[in-house]
Parts: structure tokens; C-alpha cells; sequence
């Protein structure tokens, strides 16, 4: 237990991603399978049913401080959290425990759901004599089911992956599905050589940079196949050991989010991976992807969303037939056997062939990218003919060519320090645009500026503050940015009506005064019709 | 009978000695518990504070000031009130000021803090029929670990920095809470660099006999110094501001009370907070009011509301004191 409050501490202490894994690789070099196996269920945020009622707990928790209840509660609006409160209230500890995380949690914690009341009632101030603030603090939470500390999955099995030298990809697969916290399941995760390790494992992802100068200079348009981009989210299917992998390209395993493409799956052949975009689709075109992230924020995808929201995957290409990795084939090949597959599984309507466009000449695909708005895609991909699957971003047989992002103007609202290396300036900003004689706020933003632009946006916010709110300050609306953005959408929730998707700052409009700045009828007039 | 003290518009005021403790606003006669900017304020014709105090207060009103100073062990008769001064352990000099007037002793305690520091004189229980008490800390919340672990976590947290290759900035309010700071870290770890505002109190406590570690002004530090040995003592109103960036890459912390609620610690955004107090503790106030013998207590700024209830729930005569004392964050 002492291990797992000092980690908690450790991880609580800091938000720098750097120390949080650091603080993670030290505790599971350190810590027993049996602990470490407990320890990641609560850190990747899995908690037990309840277990006892918070009105019992405070009662005893008031009994054992010997403090009136009034005075809790004077207490409890002071700190704002139960579990402190209780682990500030309690007198120090009689004693001190060296018992591990998987005793407190098996024999103490677990069974506290199928006790009696005053056996709970023992065992937990039996507890609490013997455990120091940051334990108790720590046990409070795992009682009241309210663990949380600032780490996500991610950061979990990258430190579980450093440690035990397996790659994260694989960590991530085996802590996938209902399995039990049991010190034999630690040794199978962190185990090198297992049966299921390249059962579900993606292939890296081949990523393409923005062209650079102008399409004429690749050449003839004929060496090329060029398909849309569409927005949606990068994933590998994978099909394998009649199983069925859904891998983001964050390599998160995503089959769970997606039940009507794992279900795809099982029409595939043994030993396929496909390489395309998941897209809310209807009636031959996508929706907006508002929609698609609408059904990721759901937890439970009920009936209901996912009639409102069905996906699909535009197929790009074919990493693996026939359980062969066939990555160094021509592109050609590979699009003839990924086109027969989309032909098999037609019926189901999920696995759509991305489409090839085959403009005679540069120009009329430019003139066709004009489209891409109204399709609703960002613009295109370019992949030389006869090249192979490449691993990671790389320059000369991939490029995107995306569409120009809508700009406008707009004034520089508030300003707040950034994190990390930016924390004593101010980088961090929200921009708002003319409404009527108004400024409303209308986008943030974080990037754009070189450093030395920055430090004289940062003096002047030092010293045209108007008011503070905690880190954010209000400034005197006076400096311009042009700001870059990729798609505009009507929202409800946003002050201005309207959400931007990954705004920028472009440039410093240091020519232009805040009265000139883009007004919201600017803006609105770019919102997709409807 | 009338009460010993009352409060007027322009502060706590004494009408049988005809004098303020802690004015507010200017007034012909002050009596200071200490110098903290709540407690004494500019524009006073008079003041009278503790021996000990002369130097801080002297610092905080400017050369100007009229003060005069009586010793821990003498009395005064101002106006037939008979005052005296006792520590009250919160900075140097701090005291409570005791009233006794026709064999109704009253005494004020200002800030006060029941452990012992090298940098204040201990604190000294008084018995009274009413006690004028801060509330500060008046929740049972609010308990210190004892100092030498408090200060052993500074001591590895700043040796944990020098590992890692980062300077250690901690923010403690720079009349008081640094000097104890100061004088109480293991100074054999690295040097001691201050903020200016910190630096001028760390004169002034030396002039007045308080011996500290050698602490440098940052600002003589040449350019390009190497701050991954140094502590770095500086008021809280730093943290974020341009000063800082000098020291990255840093680790920074707070040393004050309210660093024993976690979220308070998060709010700030600090790497570590320090539950180091000039003030009382829960049970340092009711100890401490206990030992006074007092019937009727009165309690100032802090939690005021739920500690005149347990009062109250535990026999004395307690209200509360609309005084103008502020619970800043910063100023613990």
C-alpha cells in the first residue's frame, strides 16, 4: 500500500507526462505481480461496484475523529472532496503498515461489499489507525470508488512497455477485454514471447506529407493514383485467428467503439489487415464528423446512437492477405486484391473501396479540388504508381494535397500562460470577432506564432490587462491575428454559435487595427448550407 | 461595564486608554501586534510595538514613523490602561497585546503560532478574561506535521531538484514565513539565492539579532548561472511572472498552511506545496485559548463561524469581531 500511495502521490504531484512515467516505471520495476496487476485496474480507471454507503462511512469516519457533524461538514466545504476530508479529519495513525496494495484490496477492500455492518465497521477504522495521511487518502478514494489521478492509458502501458521491454502495441492489446487483476495475468502482459502477442498487432502506418511547390512538378499525372482524402479516423482492420482488431492510428485499440465493423470482420479472410478511414456514413456520403464525435463521447453505444451514427471504413489499402504481409507489393496489387475483398463484402455495405479520380491533367484536378468542400472531403491524396506500404511519414511516394483552410481575422480576446516550457507566458489565446459594435469570443488558440512573436504578445498582455480571472486575463482588444481553420459547424454550445475544427494562428495582422477585424455574418456566410 | 475594546470604523479602539490595537486607518495612537500589511498600516501618528519588532515594523512604515518600542517584560499605563506586550511566535516581534483596566484583563493575540521557530520568540500563554483570537487555521482540517519532518521534505525535495538538475524555487511571504524558511533548511545542501522583497527582511532580522544561513540576491547572480544547486526564496505574487524565467528549468513550491488541502496545492499549479505555518493549528488554537483562562472569547478573520460554535458547544462566551485582518493565501 505504501508503494501505491507514494506512486498516487508521485503522479498527483506533477503533470509533466515525463515525471508521471518515470514515477510509473519506478513503481512497476519495484512492485510484486500481484500488487502491480491491482495497481493498473485502479490507474486505467477501473473500479469496483459500490461498496458501502457514504452515509455509513461518514458516520464512522465523524465516530473515529471525534469531531461533531456539523464540524465535518464545515470541514467537508473547506476541502470540497469526501476522501480528504475524512484522511485530514482522522487522528494520526497508531501504527504503520507494510501490508501490499493486493492484501488491502483482496482481503479488506472487496469484501467490504458482502460484510455486515460492523464487520465493515472494524475493518475500515482498523484501517485507518494504521495507515498515514497519503495511504488513507488513497484508501478513501478506492472505498468511495472516486479513484482517479491525472494518467491515461497510454501513459500506462508506455511505462508498463518500457519496463518490460514488450511493445507498447502489444501491452495495449492484452489489457484489452474483462480480464481478472491476477498476478498470473501480469506475468502474461509483460511477458516477451506469448501466443496472442501478434495475434491483433497493426502494422505502423504510412503517413504522407504536404506537397511542397506546385502538383506540376511530380510529373506525369499518370504515374499517380489519386483518391480523396476523407476526414475521419485512420484505422487498421485487422482479421485474425477469427478474431477481429480495430486499431486507431493513436494505436488504440478501438474494436470495442465499433461493433458493426468487428461484425465486418467476420466476413473477411483468415489473415487480413486493411488499412482505411472509419466514417459516419449515409446514403453514399459521410456526415458531418460533429456526428462521429458525438458517438465517440458515448460510453455505452446504445441503440439508438448507432442507427444515428453508422460507420463505415473507406478502404485505402491491403497491408496482409492471406495471412502474407504484402506491403512491399506494388500499390497496384494491392488495390486489386483490396478491391476484390470490398466486392465479396458488398452486401454488407461497411467496407467501401475508396474511389480513384483520374483527371487528365493537373489542371482539371485542380479544378476538380475545388469540390472537395462540397464532397466533404479535405482534398487529396496523391501515391505513386508501383510504390510500396512505407512505414511512418515519408516524402516522394505519398503526398496530401489539402485543401487551402477557411481564414478570417480575428482580435485577440484573453490570454493565459501555456504548460511545460511555455508556463511563465502567455500563449494560450482566445480570439473573438466582431458582433454588431461586439467582440465575441469565437476561437482558440495555441499555435502559429515563432517564439519571438510570442514574447511580444506575452509583454503585451503583461500590460494591457483588463481584468483576471484566476490565469486567464482579458486584454485590451486591440491585436489582429489572421487564424487558419479546417471546418466550420453550427454549435450551440459555443458563444458565438459556431465551432471551428483545429484552429491556428496564420499570422500576426500587425497592419490591421481590431475595427477591421472579420465580423460573426463574415463567418456565418462560410457555414455549409442547411 | 464597558468593554475594554470595541470596533470603530477606524479599528479595534481602546476608549479608557484612548488608543487603537491594529488600526485600520491612520489614527493618533497605534499599538502593533506585527508588522504583516493587515495588522500595520501606514499613516499612524504613534505606534508602539515590541522591542524585537522595532527593525521589521521600522522596514514596513518607512524612516518617518513614529515608533516607539517597550519590552517583553515591562508594563505601560496609557491613559490608566495598564498595556504590556507578549510573544506571540507568529514573526519577529510579533505579540499579543495585553489590556488591564479596572482588574478586566483583556488581551489580543494577533497572529499567533504555538511551535517553536529560531526566527520568532515562543509563544507565551496569558491568562485574561477575554481573548481576542485570530481563526485562521479553525478548522480540525487544519493540523501541522511536526517541523523537522516538514522540513526534511523541503530539504529532499530540494535535493531531488539538484539530481534532476532543477533549481528550487520556493514561494513563502517574505516577512516571516522566508526567515523561518531560511533558518530552518539544511543550508550544507546548495546555496540560497532570495527575491529582493525577501532579501531586504533577511537584513533587517539580522540587524535584529536573528542569526540566518548567507542567502544571495538573485539579481546578482551573472547571466547564464547555473540555478540547479540554488533554493530560491520568493513571495508567491512571483510565481508565473517574467521573474521566473531566469531559473528554468525549475521546480516550484509553496510553504504555507494552506497547503495541507490538496486542492488548494492544484489551484496553484505549483510541482509541491509545504504545509509550513506561521499560524495556529486546530488544536494550536484551542489549546491555546484554553490556557488563557478566558470566559468570554472573540474570535477575528479566518474561520470564524464554526470555532465560535465549538466554543460555545464547549461552555465560553464566543463571537465573533468584524475586523478588517484579511486570510489572504499569500500572507501564510
Amino acid at each position: 500500500m505504501k508503494l501505491f500511495a507514494d506512486l498516487y502521490t508521485a503522479l498527483d504531484e506533477t503533470t509533466k507526462t515525463s515525471l508521471k512515467t518515470e514515477a510509473l516505471t519506478t513503481y512497476f520495476a519495484a512492485a510484486p505481480p500481484a500488487d502491480a496487476v491491482w495497481a493498473i485496474h485502479f490507474l486505467i480507471g477501473r473500479r469496483p461496484k459500490r461498496l458501502i454507503e457514504t452515509r455509513k462511512l461518514v458516520e464512522w469516519a465523524i465516530a473515529e475523529a471525534g469531531v461533531p457533524p456539523w464540524l465535518f461538514d464545515e470541514s467537508y466545504q473547506a476541502v470540497g472532496d469526501l476522501a480528504e476530508t475524512i484522511s485530514l479529519l482522522l487522528p494520526d495513525p497508531q501504527y504503520s503498515t507494510d501490508l501490499p496494495l493486493h492484501y488491502w484490496v483482496e482481503e479488506r477492500l472487496l469484501p467490504l461489499a458482502r460484510w455486515e455492518d460492523d464487520r465493515r465497521r472494524e475493518s475500515l477504522v482498523s484501517a485507518w489507525r494504521e495507515m498515514n495521511d497519503s495511504q488513507r487518502f488513497v484508501w478513501n478514494k478506492l472505498i468511495t470508488g472516486a479513484f482517479r489521478v491525472g494518467v491515461s492509458q497510454s501513459l500506462v502501458v508506455r511505462a508498463l512497455a518500457q519496463v518490460s521491454g514488450v511493445a507498447a502495441p502489444v501491452i495495449s492489446h492484452r489489457l484489452m477485454g474483462d480480464w481478472q487483476p491476477s498476478p498470473e495475468f501480469y506475468t502474461r502482459l509483460i511477458a516477451r514471447e506469448s501466443e496472442d502477442a501478434d495475434v491483433s498487432r497493426p502494422y505502423p502506418f504510412f503517413l504522407a506529407y504536404p506537397i511542397e511547390g506546385s502538383v506540376d512538378q511530380l510529373g506525369d499525372i499518370s504515374e499517380w493514383q489519386i483518391e480523396w482524402k476523407w476526414d475521419g479516423i485512420r484505422s487498421q482492420l485487422v482479421r485474425r485467428n477469427w478474431r477481429t482488431f480495430i486499431w486507431s492510428r493513436g494505436e488504440e485499440l478501438v474494436t470495442e467503439r465499433f461493433p458493426e465493423l468487428e461484425a465486418l470482420g467476420a466476413l473477411l479472410p483468415e489473415g487480413t489487415v486493411i488499412d482505411g478511414e472509419i466514417l459516419p456514413w449515409r446514403g453514399g456520403h459521410p456526415l458531418p464528423f460533429a456526428q462521429m464525435q458525438r458517438r465517440i463521447g458515448r460510453k455505452v453505444l446504445g441503440p439508438k446512437i448507432l442507427a444515428d451514427v453508422p460507420v463505415v471504413i473507406l478502404a485505402y489499402d491491403l497491408l496482409e492477405w492471406n495471412g502474407r504481409d504484402i506491403r512491399e507489393q506494388p500499390i497496384e496489387e494491392r488495390r486489386a486484391k483490396l478491391a476484390a475483398l470490398t466486392d465479396s463484402t458488398r452486401d454488407s455495405g461497411r467496407l467501401i473501396l475508396s474511389p480513384v479520380v483520374t483527371p487528365a491533367s493537373w489542371e482539371d484536378l485542380t479544378a476538380l479540388r475545388r469540390e472537395s468542400r462540397d464532397r466533404k472531403v479535405e482534398g487529396f491524396m496523391l501515391k505513386r504508381h508501383g510504390s510500396p506500404y512505407r512505414v511512418g511519414r515519408r516524402r516522394g511516394d505519398w503526398w496530401k494535397w489539402k485543401i487551402e483552410p477557411f481564414s478570417i481575422d480575428a482580435v485577440l480576446l484573453y490570454a493565459q500562460p501555456g504548460s511545460g516550457r511555455r508556463a511563465s507566458l502567455f500563449t494560450d489565446y482566445t480570439f473573438g470577432v466582431w458582433d454588431g459594435d461586439k467582440l465575441v469570443p469565437f476561437a482558440k488558440a495555441y499555435s502559429g506564432l515563432t517564439d519571438d512573436e510570442i514574447r511580444k504578445v506575452d509583454a503585451f498582455v503583461r500590460r494591457n490587462t483588463i481584468e483576471k480571472f484566476g490565469p486567464v486575463r482579458s486584454v485590451k482588444p486591440e491585436l489582429v491575428f489572421e487564424l487558419a481553420f479546417e471546418g466550420i459547424q453550427r454549435s450551440p454550445r459555443h458563444r458565438s454559435g459556431i465551432a471551428v475544427r483545429f484552429p491556428r494562428i496564420a499570422r500576426w495582422r500587425e497592419d490591421k487595427p481590431a475595427a477591421e477585424a472579420d465580423s460573426l455574418e463574415t463567418i456565418r456566410a462560410l457555414l455549409p448550407p442547411g | 461595564m464597558k468593554p475594554l475594546l470595541e470596533v470603530t470604523p477606524d479599528g479595534l479602539y481602546c476608549a479608557q486608554g484612548d488608543f487603537y490595537v491594529d488600526p485600520w486607518c491612520p489614527v493618533e495612537r497605534a499599538v502593533i501586534t506585527h508588522a504583516h500589511s493587515d495588522h500595520a498600516r501606514p499613516g499612524s501618528k504613534r505606534y508602539l510595538t515590541s522591542a524585537p519588532g522595532v527593525g521589521v515594523l521600522r522596514a514596513r512604515m518607512g524612516s518617518d514613523a513614529c515608533i516607539e518600542a517597550v519590552a517583553h517584560e515591562d508594563t505601560l499605563d496609557i491613559g490608566g490602561v495598564r498595556v504590556s506586550l507578549h510573544p506571540a511566535g507568529h514573526i519577529l516581534g510579533s505579540a499579543q497585546v495585553r489590556l488591564e483596566h479596572a482588574g478586566e484583563v483583556w488581551v489580543v493575540s494577533g497572529d499567533y503560532k504555538i511551535e517553536r521557530d529560531r526566527t520568532s520568540e515562543a509563544f507565551e500563554p496569558i491568562r485574561c478574561h477575554t481573548f481576542v483570537t485570530e481563526s485562521t487555521f479553525g478548522l480540525p482540517i487544519y493540523r501541522w506535521r511536526p517541523q523537522p519532518e516538514v522540513f526534511s521534505q523541503i530539504n529532499s525535495w530540494w535535493r531531488g531538484n539538484q539530481t534532476a538538475g532543477k533549481a528550487s524555487v520556493v514561494f513563502a511571504y517574505s516577512l516571516g514565513k522566508a526567515q523561518r524558511l531560511i533558518a530552518g533548511v539544511d543550508p550544507s545542501i546548495g546555496p540560497i539565492f532570495c527575491h529582493g522583497a525577501v532579501q531586504k527582511m533577511n537584513e533587517v532580522y539580522r540587524e535584529s539579532g536573528v542569526p540566518l544561513p548567507a542567502t544571495l540576491y538573485a539579481g546578482d547572480a551573472e547571466r547564464g548561472y547555473d540555478w540547479s544547486r540554488a533554493l530560491i526564496v520568493a513571495p508567491p505574487s512571483c510565481n508565473g511572472s517574467i521573474w521566473m524565467r531566469k531559473f528554468h528549468p525549475a521546480s516550484t513550491a509553496f510553504a504555507s498552511g494552506w497547503m495541507r488541502v490538496r486542492g488548494t496545492r492544484r489551484r496553484r499549479s505549483l510541482d509541491r506545496g509545504f504545509a509550513l505555518s506561521d499560524h495556529a493549528d486546530w488544536p494550536g488554537l484551542l489549546g491555546a485559548i484554553e490556557a488563557t483562562g478566558a470566559q468570554q472569547v472573540l474570535v477575528t478573520h479566518g474561520y470564524r463561524a464554526p470555532l465560535v460554535k465549538w466554543l460555545g458547544e464547549h461552555g465560553l462566551e464566543a463571537r465573533t469581531l468584524e475586523t478588517r485582518f484579511e486570510n489572504e493565501e499569500e500572507t501564510d
